[in-house]
């Protein structure tokens, strides 16, 4: 019962791990920018629906439904501004640009909202739970994990039922030629960070409920992401949540054996994998 | 940050011509120092993860300031800010030593501050004053070999002031004693500095609480910032636990109360060292901190006085909250404290410039702070530390919700320290 419990828990904190990601994966899958600031955008959208819920009284998830758009502006211009800049045939200038992001996002939240510790409050959904035969899961957690999958539904319903989707899948199989067809990228990319921004918002909203954040937490959760998206194949959403649950399951057993085996074990299936399938469990593309 | 007074090199140029002139006029050396003025570096994590420890340094620094220019005295405070990295700590503790030629260092806020910048002082051989940081990781974590006692050697110039590990794990074990309780712990102890040395098998919590009568379930070192603690909750369901205890950072304390709750374990006691000190923190829990309990080093009933200002803790915790509009801070009485000292110990010198003296002055010191009485006589203090360490009084608290919201600490054991008055008893989590 207990191993049960154990891999119940693994799984939907690996629906925690697939939300980190999921904006990664878009980001990285249509443009090859590997955007180093994830983590501290996650923590701005946090402290943005902090703002919210404070300031206007609503509950978190009403905030997260305001902040979306406001993220999305946000992703569209730091793309359309700052970032198609930095992107070409040399990969280290967008991870220098994002990395100088990161620290700036830090020190403007620390300047704005001093280091203390913060928290989402959820009121009562935060300690809520649903019995399971014996097995007691949160509510929060849950609901993380159906979020997830609602996510990444949606995004692959975009990405293969739309035109937009379409455009995203041209430029990113062959720029040259999508921009032959009319498809300009600029634009294309600001969307797609734009998109990004909104699931960051997501994912926000249930790292800012499930424990504190402040300004300097947000490169700590970068590297499961990481993770998550490369366990996965580059540019397949399902592989990301595959990805996330992969570590987050080892994460879990590791713990169960001993607390100082929990983020080994994750890193440890991550190289597993890297082994036997070096391209990831799902690559998008072949060749 | 720049001063316009003398540079080391003109300093020394006009220090040899006078000697020179001096010399050959036979007159006796007046003291160069007489009348100079006294420089004071500060070092402390004003930005960064630990900027909450350093939050007041404005606030005392002026009213310090505000003292010693009625007093009629001339100080100079020059405050670098550690960013709460131990190597940019080191860097700045180089930059006051080196550059603005100060009589005396001072430092405060965890071992990530006080370490870095106490090892260059003594290095440099210039005075050192640290505080607000337990003093087994401020000695020994210092020591070339921290693993063989033997080898620890004093320091020259480096003193430190605040409680140890013992004294909390007396208080902790002292308010569980008020509790009618299964006698089982849970231990949750992170893989860091703190953590290693809290669940240390021959110096921390475990023979301690085995020799009280306690049995302790400690599923082993987790990572901080972890995200999920089912498994020590897991374990700690299995064998019963009532007692949860630990030090750990905020945010994973938050992830675990809350996991704890969804999976339906309540314990009747949670004392947490580090993770609750903070009002803020435990703010952040919304309405479920309330009866989870700390160490308390210093509050506003504590019953000390500033040598300073003559005021009452009570008075500078009304201040800073009137000042601020922020609620007081524990860390809030060492910084003044550390002040305090300062300036006593430098009235007790006649040449400022001299190390030596200086270091012997605060040696020599015995007087009261606002945390308590301050004395480098050993007391309480294994001898390899006792040149160097003197002991502030250590006692328990609880936060207790309130009705218009928010939290109050109110202390509810003083076994270790009678003479700070107790506000309440110990109360189980409901």
């Amino acid at each position: 019962m207990q191993w049960i419990d154990t891999i119940l828990q693994g799984l939907l904190l690996g629906g925690l791990y697939a939300l980190f990601a999921t904006g990664l994966s878009l980001v990285f899958g249509i443009m090859r920018l590997v955007n180093l600031a994830h983590g501290d955008l996650i923590v701005l959208a946090a402290y943005l629906i902090l703002i919210l819920v404070s300031a206007l009284g609503i509950d978190p998830f009403t905030a997260a439904l305001i902040a979306a758009p406001v993220m999305f502006a946000v992703g569209w211009a730091l793309q359309y501004v700052v970032l198609n800049r930095t992107l070409g045939d040399d990969i280290l200038p967008p991870l220098l640009v994002t990395f100088g992001l990161s620290i700036v996002i830090q020190n403007a939240l620390l300047e704005g909202f001093s280091a203390d510790s913060r928290k989402i409050p959820a009121g009562a959904l935060e300690t809520q739970s649903i019995a399971l035969g014996g097995i007691n899961v949160g509510v929060m957690p849950v609901l993380t994990f159906v979020s997830a999958i609602a996510v990444i539904v949606a995004l692959n319903q975009l990405f293969y039922r739309t035109a937009l989707g379409r455009a995203f899948r041209a430029t990113s199989d062959d720029p040259v030629t999508a921009g032959l067809m009319g498809i300009r990228a600029e634009r294309l990319f600001a969307k797609a960070t734009g998109i990004a921004m909104v699931v960051v918002t997501i994912a926000a909203l249930y790292l800012g409920t499930r424990a504190n954040f402040d300004p300097t937490i947000g490169p700590a959760r970068l590297i499961y992401a990481f993770e998550a998206v490369i366990i996965g194949g580059l540019g397949s959403f399902w592989g990301t949540l595959i990805g996330g649950i992969i570590i987050g399951v080892s994460q879990a057993v590791g713990a169960a054996i001993n607390p100082e085996w929990q983020i080994l074990a994750g890193h440890i299936a991550f190289l597993i994998v890297l082994l036997v399938r070096p391209r990831g469990l799902f690559p998008r593309t072949v060749g | 940050m720049h001063s316009k007074s003398i540079s080391r090199r003109r300093f020394m140029g006009t220090a040899a011509a006078a000697a020179a002139v001096a010399g050959t006029a036979g007159f006796p050396m007046p003291a160069i120092a007489q009348g100079r003025k006294i420089r004071l570096g500060y070092v402390s994590p004003q930005t960064g993860p630990l900027a909450a420890f350093a939050e007041a340094d404005g606030f005392i620094i002026d009213r310090f300031m505000q003292q010693v220019k009625d007093a009629g005295l001339d100080y100079e405070v020059i405050v670098k800010d550690s960013q709460s990295n131990p190597n940019r700590a080191a860097e700045v503790a180089n930059e006051l030593i080196v550059d603005d030629e100060i009589s005396l260092m001072l430092v405060a806020s965890t071992p990530e501050t006080t370490n870095p910048v106490t090892t260059t002082c003594e290095m440099e051989e210039i005075p050192c004053l640290s505080t607000v940081a337990p003093w087994q990781p401020w000695f020994i974590g210092q020591q070339a070999n921290p693993t063989d006692p033997s080898s620890w050697e004093p320091f020259r110039y480096a003193y430190h002031f605040f409680w140890g590990l013992e004294d909390v794990i007396a208080v902790f074990t002292n308010m569980w004693g008020q509790l009618d309780t299964n006698k089982k712990v849970g231990g949750l102890f992170p893989n860091d500095a703190d953590g290693n040395a809290w669940g240390d098998a021959n110096v921390g919590f475990p023979p301690v609480l085995k020799e009280k009568g306690y049995s302790l379930v400690d599923p082993g070192r987790y990572q901080n910032l972890n995200d999920d603690f089912s498994a020590q909750i897991n374990a700690f369901k299995g064998d019963q636990v009532g007692i949860v205890t630990g030090v750990m950072i905020p945010p994973d304390f938050t992830t675990f109360w809350n996991q704890a709750k969804q999976q339906g374990f309540t314990p009747k006691v949670a004392s947490i060292g580090k993770a609750i000190l903070f009002p803020q923190a435990v703010e952040a829990l919304g309405d479920q901190g309330n009866n989870l309990s700390s160490e308390v080093w210093w509050s506003p009933n504590h019953p000390f006085k500033s040598s300073l200002t003559g005021e009452t803790s009570r008075q500078l915790a009304d201040d800073y909250e009137a000042a601020s509009g922020r609620p007081w801070t524990q860390p809030i009485g060492f910084v003044h404290a550390l002040f305090e000292i300062a300036l006593d110990t430098m009235k007790r010198v006649d040449d400022p410039s001299d190390a030596d003296a200086v270091a012997d002055a605060i040696a020599a010191t015995d007087m009261t702070t606002l945390v308590g009485p301050i004395a480098w006589n050993g007391e309480g203090v294994p001898p390899f530390a006792a040149k160097n360490v003197a002991k502030t009084p250590l006692v328990g608290g609880q936060w207790r919700l309130q009705d218009g919201g928010g939290y109050d600490l109110v202390i509810v054991d003083n076994q270790t320290a009678p003479e700070i008055p107790t506000a309440g008893k110990m109360e189980p989590i409901s």
